[in-house]
């Protein structure tokens, strides 16, 4: 089990064991999603906005 | 043992249950980035031929589907075909292979200018429902239910800057009984597992918070389901249909599905289904190569 800070309002993320690398993560406070950039050292960074083409 | 590449634009919770099921499978995909990619027209990156089969996950359509016509002009297999993804991508295209089918579906009609969109959003009748041609999620769709509202739409598709919004689609409403339509999971022409999605919003989207209950998988659902998977060319395929009294009408095919929230009330494996069936084309492609040589 890891930890990490959301970039966007400091509240601290349990993550489970199977994270893998852009993995999204939605901050449970403040609901923003965190992209893993990295899993060695452990990296996040705001996930981009969706686009206009962006669906199933 | 296989060798597996797996696009993605980020890696959603159908991604990460895909590569689990991949692993229950023995193999371990390699995770590829599509923003990390650069195509050349000229020459087949060596990397691609390491692999038996490319499955397609990008979030963005449109790098899927130039990834596709790239891998397709060099024979590399992917889940799902190019053909596939080029019909499915468009709802117009969509209409038209369901309708060279003769398969069900809502009255639908493209039209290229406002004056001309209002003609035939009138012919159909009011409400009606203007869709982009390319879209998911059910984002910018916008159910008219009168002149007024039809063009305060319009109007404000015409100031949006991308041109693709400038070519109108215009589907009959098609009322839900119960509040309710169907999203069914097809593999290879086989419906796998079904839900009814409920709403008290007339977008019955899990992704704008329609709940999710299984859905029986009758002879009617599967029998419609497969005659629209061979219209559009087969594959892994979500497809989303209407209750009538008339009987099941099709509504939009997805070919890049998501299925988190199916796979509880269905009790349904999805993702290793779907990885079974890349492996069995993989395997399918293995063989075409070793006959060959």
């Amino acid at each position: 089990m890891s930890e990490i800070v959301c970039t966007e309002c400091g509240a601290e993320l349990r993550l489970d064991d199977d994270v893998i690398q852009n993995e999204i993560l939605p901050c449970p406070d403040c609901g923003v999603e965190l992209e893993v950039m990295s899993l060695n050292p452990f990296q996040v960074a705001l996930a981009p906005e969706v686009e206009e083409d962006w669906g199933e | 043992m296989m060798r597996v590449a797996m696009i993605i634009t980020r890696a959603r919770a159908e991604e990460k249950l895909l590569l689990k099921a991949f692993q229950r499978r023995g193999i371990e995909p390699e995770l590829i980035r599509d923003e990390e990619l650069v195509l050349n027209p000229l020459a087949i990156d060596p990397r691609w031929s390491e692999f038996d089969i490319v499955f397609l996950r990008t979030l963005s359509t449109s790098r899927g589907l130039y990834l596709l016509e790239y891998f397709d002009r060099w024979e590399v297999p992917t889940v799902n075909s190019l053909r596939t993804a080029n019909i499915c991508a468009d709802k117009f295209k969509t209409s038209l292979a369901l309708a060279r089918a003769g398969l069900p579906q809502p009255e639908v009609r493209l039209a290229f200018t406002p004056r001309s969109t209002l003609e035939a959003v009138g012919e159909l009748g009011y409400p009606a429902v203007l869709k982009p041609l390319v879209g998911s999620w059910g984002r910018l769709l916008a159910k008219v239910n009168d002149v007024d509202a039809a063009e305060a739409v319009l109007e404000h598709r015409q100031t949006l800057g991308n041109f693709a919004y400038h070519v109108h689609f215009v589907q009959s409403y098609v009322d839900k009984p119960h509040g309710r339509d169907i999203r069914a999971f097809v593999i290879a022409g086989q419906t796998i597992c079904a839900i009814y999605r409920s709403s008290s919003h007339w977008v019955t989207s899990t992704a704008r918070g329609a709940l999710a209950e299984n859905c029986p998988v009758g002879a009617e659902l599967q029998d419609l389901c497969q005659r629209a998977s061979d219209a559009v060319g087969g594959g892994v395929l979500a497809m989303d249909l209407f209750e009538t009294e008339e009987g099941l009408v099709l509504n939009e095919i997805n070919h890049g599905m998501e299925f988190r929230n199916s796979i509880e009330p269905t009790g349904v494996d999805i993702a290793i289904k779907v990885v079974d069936y890349a492996l069995s084309l993989a395997e399918q492609h293995r063989q075409d190569g070793s006959e060959q040589t």
